[in-house]
């Protein structure tokens, strides 16, 4: 068997979800090799290269893939991951964006978001807003899949693999990037952090999100949100945790205003410690809650703050 | 421009969902059902913009079970002008649904077709790649805004790190996320009128299509379930448990 994982990146450095995704390559078994496709993107094959049980580095540096188009990387993925039995990238916006396209390219069946490796070629993933969990098994040539970052730990950092250059840089032509509007924060990143801080529609408006942000500076946590509060305009979308936002499972995870409708829990209720602060008591939140705190956030924000 | 939207039949978002004692799969036996609601956004989308003079006519298309008719019929009282419901006698995969698709796209060569980024029951989020791929088409997945402008449509996205906008050329596949449009609801005169707009009634092998799935699903159990928490009675016993209790907290 022989895997090849989709590196995820900014073409500056490597995110931190490509190493949760070795280990899950681990759990398969076999030579595993890490496509590094990006633009001006050295320092990240060098980061790359350093994951612990990773074989060989593969790198395209083309502008092609200078901001991962799905229509150029599916096109050189499916051409470089013919040799494979496995193909694995982060449950990420790239990873679901390409990796589809990818094993329909291949004529082959795509696994979505697994939470475990149950042998090399089944796999638990869930399904209605992980109101269950079903054990898949594949049998596809090639298994196209991709990885919730969470549910896997981070391997080492202590390899050192070759790094191999590949060609075939070709743009489709079909598509073209205008634009992006990135969130800059000093807070650490929603999906990696050790404590989440969220906020839902209690919070009433964007402005009182800044009590969050305080919370969160004395607590080095990442701030993230309901549904509901970035429907009302709150926050913006990447701070959405939820079965089609954003999937977190940190040490703890702090609701604030937040009633706990099931889409929310979807992406949450993996965290080991759950904090509720909500004033009405019979909000579904407290159901999956380890602490529930009936009451007056706008009181109890202040007041938490304080006591750390 | 004639623009395609595939609907799928789902689960009503409201329902918590049961695991069959025997672990088979989910028990769906009368739960309320309804159109995806990614699907729906995307059948709005296609209706502004025929409101707007972009799109000619909307052609809706639902694959599955013959139920299916009744979230077609839900389409065109939004404003869809004539449906295709394709009838299998299982869930079809997703690259099964892509190529159903690929085959009715080559038919009624849309300029656009708008599809939900995901399905609330399986949640894969595949369809719209796919068939991206099966066409050669451009994607522009998990929209949030999407702009027509001559041969090319211009998409942002909604992505990890914010928001992204690319330049499509049309024909394009799109997905919708959550923020694109709020959907509105059907008027029961448009309801009424539904009834007789023209669906096409088909199967799989009307369109050369065999359907295999090559994941088989072994078994489906209900989440571990979260042991029981406890209510504390002020801010300074939160912060007591989490410190000493909990230990998440130094």
């Amino acid at each position: 068997m022989s895997i090849l994982i989709i590196a995820e990146h900014d073409n500056a450095s490597l995110a931190p979800v490509t190493s949760h995704v070795v280990t899950a390559a681990a759990k398969i078994g076999g030579d595993i090799d890490v496509l590094v496709a990006g633009s001006g993107a050295q320092s990240v094959a060098d980061e790359a290269a350093k994951l612990s049980g990773v074989n060989k580095v593969l790198f395209a540096d083309d502008a092609a893939y200078s901001h991962q188009l799905a229509e150029n990387l599916a096109d050189l993925v499916a051409e470089l991951g013919k040799s494979y039995s496995h193909i694995l990238a982060p449950a990420t916006t790239n990873g679901k964006n390409m990796m589809p396209r990818l094993a329909a390219l291949l004529d082959v069946e795509q696994i979505s978001d697994i939470l475990s490796v149950e042998s090399a070629d089944t796999f638990k993933r869930p399904i209605y807003a992980g109101n269950a969990i079903a054990t898949v098994q594949s049998s596809d040539s090639i298994k196209v899949i991709t990885v919730r970052g969470t549910a896997f730990d981070a391997c080492e950092l202590n390899g050192s693999a070759s790094v191999e250059a590949v060609t075939g840089g070709h743009d489709k032509g079909i598509s073209a990037f205008v634009g992006e509007d990135l969130a800059k924060s000093d807070r650490p990143e929603l999906t990696a952090a050790r404590i989440v801080v969220s906020g839902g529609r209690g919070m009433q408006n964007g402005d009182n999100f800044k009590l969050l942000y305080t919370l969160a500076d004395k607590l080095d946590a990442a701030v993230g949100a309901s549904r509901a509060a970035v429907d009302a305009g709150f926050v913006p979308n990447d701070m959405q945790v939820g079965q089609t936002g954003k999937i977190v499972a940190p040490e703890l995870y702090i609701a604030v205003g937040i009633s706990g409708q099931i889409q929310h829990l979807a992406g949450m209720k993996d965290s080991k410690v759950i904090v509720a602060i909500n004033k009405d008591e019979d909000a579904p939140i407290f159901q999956v809650a380890d602490y529930g705190l009936v009451a007056d956030l706008f009181d109890a924000l202040p007041e938490f703050e304080k006591a750390l | 421009m004639k623009i395609l939207v595939p609907v799928k039949r789902v689960v009503d978002y409201n329902v918590k969902v049961r695991v069959k004692p025997d672990n088979s799969d989910v028990d769906l036996a009368n739960v309320k059902m309804d159109m995806n609601p990614f699907c729906e956004i995307a059948v709005e989308e296609a209706v502004r913009l025929k409101e707007q003079g972009t799109a000619t006519e909307i052609v809706v298309v639902s694959i599955g079970e013959a139920k299916a008719e009744e979230q077609i019929r839900k389409a065109m009282a939004l404003g869809a002008d004539r449906g295709i419901l394709i009838t299998t006698d299982e869930a079809p995969s997703s690259l099964g649904v892509a190529k159903l698709l690929k085959a009715i796209v080559d038919e009624e060569q849309p300029g656009l077709v708008l599809l939900g980024k995901q399905s609330i029951d399986s949640d894969n989020n595949q369809t719209g790649q796919m068939l991206a791929a099966l066409t050669g088409m451009a994607q522009g997945t998990f929209a949030s805004q999407l702009l027509i402008d001559g041969d090319k449509a211009q998409v942002t996205r909604e992505i990890d790190g914010g928001l992204q906008t690319l330049s499509l050329n049309l024909p394009a596949i799109i997905t919708t996320d959550l923020r694109l449009n709020e959907p509105r609801y059907a008027k029961l005169p448009d309801i009424m009128k539904a009834k007789r707009k023209p669906l096409d009634k088909k199967t799989a092998a009307d369109y050369g299509v065999t359907l295999s799935n090559s994941v088989k699903v072994l078994s489906v159990e209900p989440p571990a379930e979260r042991k029981g928490g406890i209510t504390v009675g002020s801010v300074a016993e939160l912060v007591d448990k989490l410190k000493n209790e909990a230990k998440v907290l130094s």
